[in-house]
């Protein structure tokens, strides 16, 4: 392909690119643009150049260990969710915008670790984008067969210069559309979304192609392979030593997953929502997994068919145009630029933010930019001070790129990258579960590791490749053969770069450690620890979580929060506040509270150093004791713990309430109820015995009654003394079974025997008054029932009948039906019949007797009751047939089956 | 002789009253409810009526009721009650209708007899 028509093509792919984050920065809130797995693409920006090239030339050189690189994240992937999970909670409450504040901000606001986290960021970051330009120059070299490639004579004629500068602009734009850093950056992240996308199916076209085109599939492949290529140092681990190799950079990956900015970027500060997280649990690995499909067999491709003399960083792009087919060289090459592309952005991004609020505002800004006086003006210092940093990144890499040794491996260059990175892992993670650790541990042992970083890697490095030196190497420093900087004390298993974190790492923890357990840190620090450490609690707690004292006046803070964040932003911020904590607007003194608060807003504009700096300047501070600090969260804990008690006790107090006042209301209608109850036994028992008094009266005062007379009176007495029996025995009947305590004894057996029982027993009653009684059914019913309760009910029910029907003529009759559950035993008579209106009354114990309308010739008024408290026992029903005219008919359901 | 108006449905006591007050030279008319009752007073007017509350039909308080909505029988014809029904709100409900009197059940048919001799002889 001609050079200037990939020229034009790569400009075309950039401005689409700006196109889709313009898109993407417009429809923010869209399905597509927000859904989980863009985030989960969006981390995908660790598939830099380096796999996308780098992995293919390391398996052709060494074999599987270009594997570790993405077996690190991927077995790694559940422990990393749950660490990301309290880092992402953390850094969002806070308004941590990079690694930087997040380190810096644990270790108390520290500006100074801030500043050297950030620096060493850039050590690590602007190499490995000068990297990524390499890749870009010497793919572009190869794709045009130009020898002189990309580059020109000069910066002014070197396109990769232009492309660089295009990416600073795409970055710089994007990048800092809001002045709070935490903020999201929709647009870059889309676009490094759909970049991933792009590099992962041209490569794994390019894979397909390979394997399935080239060769014949997969075990084609790996039969020429092992006739002709050393396959088994090529697919195995060698030994021991290889073995641990293996695991140490598999930790290294693992660390940098965490560490590297662009990952800190993509995982934590473009967080937005909990499904992000469980689409990225598998999405991630998977992504891993399909870019290392086909490397292994691009490199024996490569190797069986180019050998081992090109450089096989590149078999990607010569293989296709080995056979010719220039359009997937091309293709290869895009994808390649993508990689490029989101890496650098991401990474530029990341590494302006830190510049400017770790290290450039805090140690040179922050004085003109309080006594700036508009919002505005500060807002328009930040931005060109971050958009300054983008471009300053980008140029050293440039430069940097421009004085390469062409002959270092991209895989070697990364490697440093991950190396220098890896140092803030002591800080960083041992901090977020360890309280004690401190600032000075934390520095200490950073610039330890990066000094046994640079002795034990770095100055190899540059004496055997820029300078062409082994001396250094194979003899060791000043000739101590201890002070070999690849076999440091003797140790030779590792390789260099894993004998490197080794050591580097050793010193490291060992420093923070010990510079931790020895030297107390201020209460700042120890603040922030407990609030890292107990992340959770502290979330909860918010500001409550922060402890401070002195003297600070609200109007003092306001004007800086105005001064940084503009007039709108900072009355809404406080108007929030405000109702969080139900403040008086009109305090004028400032609490602890809205320090923090204050703080925290700050930090996602300047970084947590400038905004501790900034707040320190109008408040006059009282050193706390560490006492208080580690007090506070034990104490917020309990109160909130005893809140929390108190507002379920208090919840539950009120349900208590409403149930007593539901049981006070039955209890009401209880007790209502039993006054009728009373009032209706009294009325009934009085009754016969006022007759009996008044008769026995009248006796006792005639001695001249008529005999005839006298015994109507004495028959009277015995009538009303007998009612008085039965009504006795009644309430007595009925208080045990509405208390529940009596118990039927069921049996199935049959209903006729036990109608036709109670139809004797009052047939001598019935004769006497010549009423005919008959029992019409003939079929013989069996079920389950109590028999003596049931002749009760009979017998009651009958003696009513008695009572109602017409002296002559009287007829009741007696029947029995049956459905498929039910059993209906029918008792009609043609007396007076019941009343309409008292139909659905005549059951009720106490209603009834009331109910004067419904009056017995004789009885206690309880009968039906009675007999409905028996049905019922038995599960079944009494009712009156309210369809008869003439008469009455009542009727019991009893259940066949149930019992 | 003086007319007195027996209202209660239970037989037992209205016989042995009848028997009580007929010694003592009342005319005794009796009613088994408070309908029969108000239609019996109307034909008979009666000088006293001793009536029950509760009863089918019409209760004892609509007896009452009706006694004192008439014109006519206002102040001549005077009520006592005697009912099982024993609460303060009970009696002060009748009293407020024109009962003369409140006797709860049981009683001594003596001092029945007393109370309505003393009642019908002050009127004479």
């Amino acid at each position: 392909m001609s050079k200037l028509g990939l020229i034009a093509l790569i400009f075309i792919y950039l401005g689409l690119l700006f196109l889709i984050a313009y898109f993407a920065e417009k429809n923010k809130g869209s399905k597509v643009i927000s859904h989980p797995s863009v985030y989960a693409l969006s981390l995908a920006v660790y598939c830099s150049a380096w796999t996308y090239y780098g992995s293919v030339g390391m398996a052709a050189t060494s074999g599987v260990e270009f594997l570790t690189i993405y077996i690190g994240p991927i077995i790694a992937a559940p422990l990393w969710i749950i660490v990301l999970k309290k880092i992402i909670q953390l850094s969002k409450v806070y308004n941590i915008s990079s690694i930087a504040d997040f380190i810096s901000l644990r270790y108390g606001n520290s500006r100074f670790l801030g500043a050297l986290v950030t620096i060493v960021c850039a050590i690590s970051i602007i190499p490995y984008i000068s990297l990524q330009l390499k890749a870009i120059s010497e793919t572009f070299e190869l794709v045009t067969n130009s020898l002189e490639g990309i580059e020109g004579t000069s910066m002014v004629t070197d396109s990769t210069f232009y492309i660089a500068l295009i990416l600073a602009l795409f970055a710089s734009f994007f990048g800092t559309l809001s002045l709070d850093a935490s903020k999201n950056k929709t647009g870059v992240m889309f676009s490094v979304a759909v970049e991933s996308v792009l590099k992962l199916v041209f490569f794994l076209v390019v894979g397909i192609y390979v394997t399935y085109f080239i060769f014949d599939g997969t075990s084609d492949i790996y039969k020429k392979a092992s006739l002709k290529l050393n396959v088994n140092t090529l697919s195995t681990l060698d030994g021991l030593s290889a073995g641990i190799n293996w695991y140490f950079s598999i930790v290294l990956s693992f660390l940098a997953i965490f560490l590297l900015p662009r990952q800190f970027q993509t995982s934590v500060v473009e967080f937005t929502n909990r499904k992000q997280l469980k689409t990225s649990i598998w999405l991630f690995p998977l992504y891993l997994l399909l870019f290392n499909l086909f490397v292994v067999f691009i490199a024996w491709g490569g190797l069986l068919i180019l050998g081992v003399n090109v450089n096989s960083d590149y078999f990607t792009l010569l293989l296709p145009m080995h056979f010719g087919d220039h359009w997937l060289a091309v293709l290869v090459f895009l994808g390649g630029l993508s990689a490029v592309i989101s890496m650098v952005v991401v990474s530029t991004l990341a590494l302006s933010t830190m510049l400017s609020n770790n290290l450039i505002i805090p140690y040179g800004f922050l004085k003109k930019l309080t006594k700036n006086r508009t919002s505005s003006s500060n807002e328009k210092m930040i931005k060109r001070i971050r958009r300054i940093s983008v471009f300053v990144s980008i140029i050293l890499a440039y430069l940097l790129y421009s004085s390469f040794n062409p002959s270092i491996s991209l895989f070697t260059i990364g490697l440093i990258s991950f190396l220098i990175i890896a140092q803030l892992a002591p800080s960083f993670f041992i901090g977020l579960f360890w309280n004690r650790g401190s600032a000075l541990g934390s520095k200490i042992g950073i610039i330890l590791g990066l000094l046994v970083v640079g002795y034990t890697y770095l100055l190899p490095f540059f004496t055997e490749n820029v300078f062409s030196q082994n001396q250094f190497v194979e003899k060791g420093f000043l000739n101590i053969s201890l002070l070999k900087p690849y076999a440091l004390f003797g140790i030779e298993v590792l390789n260099p770069v894993n004998h490197a974190l080794y050591w580097s790492l050793l010193v490291n923890i060992a420093a923070y450690l010990l510079f931790s357990v020895t030297k107390k840190g201020n209460y700042r620090e120890r603040n922030y620890g407990e609030m890292f450490v107990n992340s959770e609690k502290a979330v909860e707690l918010k500001e409550n979580a922060y402890v401070w004292k002195g003297e600070a006046y609200v109007e003092d803070i306001q004007a800086i929060l105005v001064r940084f964040l503009g007039y709108e932003k900072a009355e809404k911020a406080l108007r929030v506040f405000r109702k969080r904590y139900d403040v008086n607007p009109s305090d004028k003194l400032a609490d602890a509270k809205f320090i923090n608060f204050s703080e925290r807003l700050l930090t996602g504009a300047v970084g947590s150093a400038s905004a501790k700096i900034l707040i320190s300047n109008v408040a006059k501070e009282k050193p706390v004791s560490l006492i208080e600090v580690l007090k506070i969260l034990e104490e917020n804990r309990e109160t909130i713990s005893v809140n929390k008690s108190l507002e379920e006790q208090s919840q539950k107090l009120l349900k208590l309430t409403s149930d007593l006042k539901s049981a006070n209301d039955e209890l009401k209608i209880q007790d209502q109820l039993k006054d009728d109850f009373l009032d209706t036994v009294a009325h009934e028992l009085k009754t016969p015995i006022t007759s009996i008094q008044a008769s026995s009266e009248v006796l006792s005062d005639s001695e001249d009654m008529p005999l005839e007379l006298r015994q109507k009176f004495l028959n009277n007495i015995i009538q009303d003394t007998e009612r008085l029996n039965v009504l006795i025995n009644d309430i007595l009947d009925l208080e045990k079974m509405a208390s529940g305590r009596d118990e039927l004894t069921l049996e199935v057996q049959s209903l006729n025997q036990c109608l036709a029982k109670a139809i004797n027993g009052i047939s001598s009653i019935a004769k006497r008054k010549n009423v005919q009684v008959k029992f019409l059914t003939e079929t013989n019913v069996e079920i389950k029932f109590d028999n003596s309760k049931m002749l009760q009910v009979f017998t009651n029910l009958l003696s009513n009948s008695l009572k109602f029907v017409p002296e002559t003529k009287g007829l009741i009759q007696v029947q029995i039906e049956e459905d498929s559950q039910h059993v209906y035993c029918k008792i009609t008579d043609n007396g007076k019949g019941i009343p309409e209106e008292d139909i659905q009354l005549i059951f009720k114990k106490f209603y009834q007797s009331k109910n004067q309308t419904f009056k017995k010739p004789i009885g206690s008024g309880f009968g039906l009751a009675i007999c409905k408290q028996i049905v019922e026992m038995h599960k079944g029903k009494i009712y009156a047939n309210p369809n008869i005219k003439k008469g009455a008919e009542l009727i019991i359901q009893l259940p066949k089956l149930n019992l | 002789m003086k007319k007195i108006l027996l209202v209660d449905d239970e037989p037992n006591i209205i016989m042995a009253l009848e028997y009580a007050l007929r010694k003592n030279d009342y005319d005794i008319f009796i009613a088994r409810d408070g309908e029969e009752a108000i239609t019996l007073l109307k034909e008979l007017k009666p000088d006293l009526i001793v009536l029950d509350i509760m009863m089918p039909k019409v209760d004892g308080y609509e007896v009452l009721t009706f006694l004192k909505d008439h014109k006519e029988f206002q102040n001549k014809i005077q009520s006592i009650i005697i009912s099982a029904k024993q609460k303060d709100s009970d009696i002060e409900k009748a009293m407020n209708l024109g009962a003369k009197d409140y006797i709860k059940k049981p009683f001594s048919i003596k001092k029945l007899v007393n109370i309505i001799n003393k009642l019908l002889n002050s009127n004479t």
